[in-house]
């Protein structure tokens, strides 16, 4: 495709520098060496199309927004259509394609559930008030210090405030389990140095790497299948049986991929272990990869973590040096490398199939399956997608075995389970318990609520209210699908009676009107006109009968007809308010 | 039983193996790599479809030929499944019927579909209404886009079914001038940076204007003729001839009104084409009349 057309725009010096930082004149997609000699086509461009998305930013980065002339020369290095790069470049929370006019970092607060009760827009209005450029935005992940902030920097590197004190002294993370002797996944936050693969080495670290390889692959998929792990990401699948069929497939280039796209509103617990115990992600995915026999690593990161992939990046240049990624890890002659990469703003990006677009240069649209991704995953090759969770889980059912790890847990869900509470809790924070715990005790065992609670949001914008009838319900899989709810990705949110429910649902289909990718119609549409239903209720302050089913019927075909997970899921929430009575009261 | 061929063999290949699936309680066997959409064909099922083309990868979006497959917990796009042996498929469910009609209702309400006879015909077959929906709401609003003489774009009619952005592509042209880009209900077919065609790479094939099903992309001739009110299509005539400016061969079907060449298109089942053209055949004709 040397014949690209790019418009007559030109990029800047700055642009120019910042897109070679990522990929080197010498090795664009097409070079021309002399007048005669060109190399570069179809391979090499295939081969580029992945640092789009790093390019892209670069870009904003350095300029504040993605110019025409700064895609024109990205595009050009890399041989992308620039309408392709524009479309990438629009899917984007994090990317502008105008141009802001101003040099100032941008303040993305969070107005998701538990900073939406916490004063978010408060928080937004007074940096407001005191000149800073504010971005009202979608959950951050910080629920456990709401309402949250993130800042998107212009001449300085992107920051979260309350990130302070870690950097400045990088064990001083506190859990509010801290210290506790029954931690099997939390047990090195706040206690290792994240900073110092030494110090992880000192804690145990890597011990079950080298254990992996002693006893090879399969032994270490039996030890998974015995202890019947199942994926922590919200969809349950069983590790083993992912593990299985990519290990299973031979003669073609594998990946795993861990998912640290984490963006469901309440969830935090991948951030606070990416930040304090980084190496045991690296170890775990590693530990992944040479099972499942992929020399390809990678850790697709939602792009508000920036001290997370400080220390992630970090950890993996420390692991390279130390033959513990690379052609030869620990001299077991296996080769397996991590690449680190940055979400930039996108919910549907922690959707596997959409996590592997948007790596390989594309919009997170996700896919339609079959085919699966273990047979059809990254650039169209067997790759296991893993919630950090779930990887923390192996090096723990390594260590005790299988089949003693199975005893852990429920009777259907086994090990142990992080769980992130927020909202109108004592001592909001990341916990670690067993699965089968009653939901009283959880809340128990983080101080209790705060006020006299009306409902509780289990998994999420994309999981159901519970009424506070339901705190007996034991926190397993099997008896929370029974009670018709969802753990997701382990997020309790706690209100109590003085929180305006319309506001809050509102808020919530708000989220998923804004989080569709819009590729396919039922979600495109029907996460707008729900939101409309919403806002028009908010008005009228009650639901008609024709309104109720309405909501019903967008509900069924969102579940029924949409492609992923998000439309499935996008009703789930406002459906089970209006059935707990806690929004649109009947007239 | 009915038995039809699949595309996706090698011509050539014999002894082309079968699967066979059941359809509303009827069996019938297609060849393997035959999609569900292929069977229900086959089996004189009338499925609606738009954002599928024969000429096109499936692309899957626009949910309207979803069916239920017993054992998947959603419904299936019947548009890119491929059959499997001992599927049992229902086409007319409660459950596909009101799929299929609130797609319906939910492009209705969204987008000007009065040039897309045949989506209107389902929205009757599905009592699709549209008038259930909050008064104020979001539609696509955009100004009509003319920046030549050869054709417009009207988004407000787009239904965002990625044909156009597929024939631009690697499906027919490889000229990739147009993509998707924003978001959720904001996404819009774009050039980059939203430049006016002749700046972008379109090379005016009009092979996107030849797929959209809702006439969001519209020869510019046609359109000034709707524009004063004197399309009349039930009298065209259309004539097939071979294109004479090169020697590919490619059929042209000239759309013929009052005597003057008003649109030009290829059958998309023509082997040479399969729906296709450069913009000398799509668009020079003007030397016919002279």
């Amino acid at each position: 495709m040397a014949d690209l057309k790019l418009s007559v725009d030109t990029s800047t010096d700055a642009e120019r520098a910042v897109v070679d930082a990522v990929i080197a004149p010498a090795d664009h997609a097409v070079v021309y060496e002399t007048e005669r000699v060109v190399r570069g086509g179809t391979e090499r461009r295939r081969e580029r199309r992945h640092l789009l998305l790093p390019g892209l930013h670069a870009l904003q980065a350095e300029a504040g927004w993605i110019s025409p002339g700064g895609l024109n020369y990205l595009c050009g290095a890399l041989q992308v259509p620039p309408a392709e790069g524009f479309g990438v470049a629009t899917f984007y929370e994090l990317f502008r394609t105008t141009d802001p006019a101003h040099g100032q970092s941008v303040h993305h607060v969070c107005m998701d559930t538990s900073c939406h009760i916490a004063g978010a827009e408060a928080l937004a209005r007074s940096l407001e008030a005191e000149g800073e450029r504010v971005h009202r935005g979608p959950c951050i992940g910080q629920c456990e210090r709401a309402p949250a902030q993130f800042i998107q920097g212009r001449a300085e590197p992107d920051r979260v405030p309350a990130d302070a004190a870690s950097i400045a002294d990088p064990t001083s993370y506190r859990l509010p389990q801290h210290g506790s002797s029954k931690l099997r996944l939390l047990h090195r936050v706040g206690v290792v140095d994240p900073t110092s693969l030494q110090s992880y080495h000192d804690h145990g670290g890597y011990a079950m790497l080298r254990y992996a390889i002693e006893i090879g692959s399969d032994a270490v998929i039996d030890e998974v299948k015995s202890a019947e792990l199942l994926g922590r990401g919200g969809a349950a699948f069983p590790t083993a049986v992912k593990w299985r069929a990519v290990a299973d497939e031979r003669g073609r280039p594998k990946h795993v991929i861990a998912n640290a796209d984490e963006s469901e509103p309440g969830t935090f617990k991948d951030r606070i272990v990416m930040e304090n115990d980084p190496f045991a992600l690296i170890e775990s995915l590693t530990i992944a990869g040479l099972t499942v026999g992929a020399d390809n690593g990678w850790i697709y990161i939602r792009g508000e973590y920036p001290l997370a992939t400080t220390r992630l990046r970090n950890a993996i240049e420390q692991c390279r040096i130390a033959g513990l990624l690379g052609d030869n890890v620990m001299d077991s002659g296996a080769r397996f490398d991590i690449e680190l990469r940055r979400g930039a703003g996108a919910y549907i990006c922690g959707e596997e199939t959409a996590l592997m677009e948007s790596i390989e240069g594309y919009r997170g649209e996700p896919r339609n399956k079959p085919p699966f991704p273990t047979t059809y995953g990254l650039f169209g090759e067997p790759t296991a997608v893993n919630n950090p969770e779930t990887l923390l889980n192996v090096l723990d059912l390594l260590e005790v075995g299988g089949d003693h790890y199975r005893t852990l847990g429920s009777e259907r869900s086994s090990g142990h389970r992080l769980f992130c509470l927020s909202g109108h809790v004592r001592v909001p924070g990341l916990y670690e318990v067993p699965f089968g715990i009653a939901l009283g005790d959880l809340i128990d065992l983080a101080g209790g609520s705060t006020g006299m609670t009306r409902a509780v949001l289990l998994g999420g914008a994309a999981g159901v209210f519970v009424g506070p009838d339901q705190l007996d319900l034991e926190l397993s899989l099997e008896a929370v699908r029974d009670a018709g709810a969802t753990l997701g990705s382990g997020v309790i949110t706690l209100f109590d009676d003085t929180v305006d429910f319309t506001a809050l649902v509102l808020r919530i289909a708000e989220f998923f009107k804004n989080e569709s990718c819009g590729q396919c119609v039922p979600c495109r549409v029907g996460v707008t006109r729900q939101h409309e239903v919403l806002v028009e209720m908010a008005a009228n302050g009650a639901l008609s009968d024709e309104r109720n089913t309405l909501i019903d019927d967008m509900a069924t075909v969102m579940r029924d007809a949409s492609i992923c997970g998000l439309g499935h899921t996008a009703s789930g929430a406002v459906q089970s308010a209006i059935r707990l009575g806690l929004v649109g009261d009947r007239p | 039983m009915t038995t039809i061929e699949s595309d996706t063999h090698a011509e050539g290949e014999s002894a082309v193996e079968s699967v066979t699936v059941r359809i509303n309680n009827n069996d019938v066997s297609v060849a393997r790599g035959a999609t569900i959409l292929d069977a229900c064909t086959a089996s004189g099922i009338d499925t609606p479809t738009i954002c599928y083309a024969e000429n096109l990868t499936p692309v899957n979006v626009c949910r309207v030929c979803v069916v239920e497959v017993t054992g998947n917990r959603t419904l299936v796009p019947s548009c890119s499944r491929l059959a499997e042996a001992g599927m049992e498929i229902q086409t007319d469910s409660d459950r596909v019927r009101h799929s299929r009609k609130m797609v319906l209702e939910f492009l209705g309400s969204s987008v000007d579909l009065s040039q897309a006879p045949e989506i209107n015909q389902y929205s009757v077959r599905y009592e699709a209404d549209v008038t259930r929906y909050v008064d104020d709401r979001e539609v696509i609003e955009e100004p009509i886009r003319i920046q030549d003489e050869l054709y417009i774009r009207d988004y407000d009619k787009c239904v965002l079914c990625y044909k156009c952005v597929e024939a631009c592509g690697d499906d027919a042209q490889h000229t990739f001038a147009i993509a998707v880009a924003g978001r959720g209900f904001d996404n819009r077919v774009s050039t980059e940076f939203d430049v006016v065609l002749p700046d972008s790479a379109c090379v005016y094939c009009g092979n996107c204007v030849a797929v959209c099903p809702t006439n969001a992309l519209q020869f510019k001739s046609e359109f000034d003729l709707r524009r004063s009110e004197s399309w009349r299509e039930e009298e065209q005539t259309v004539t097939t001839t071979v294109c004479s400016y090169c020697g590919v061969g490619c059929n042209l079907e000239l759309h013929v009104q009052d005597n003057e060449i008003v649109k030009v298109t290829s059958p998309v089942d023509h082997s040479v084409t399969h729906g296709n053209l450069c913009i000398k055949g799509r668009f020079g004709y003007q030397y016919v009349g002279n």
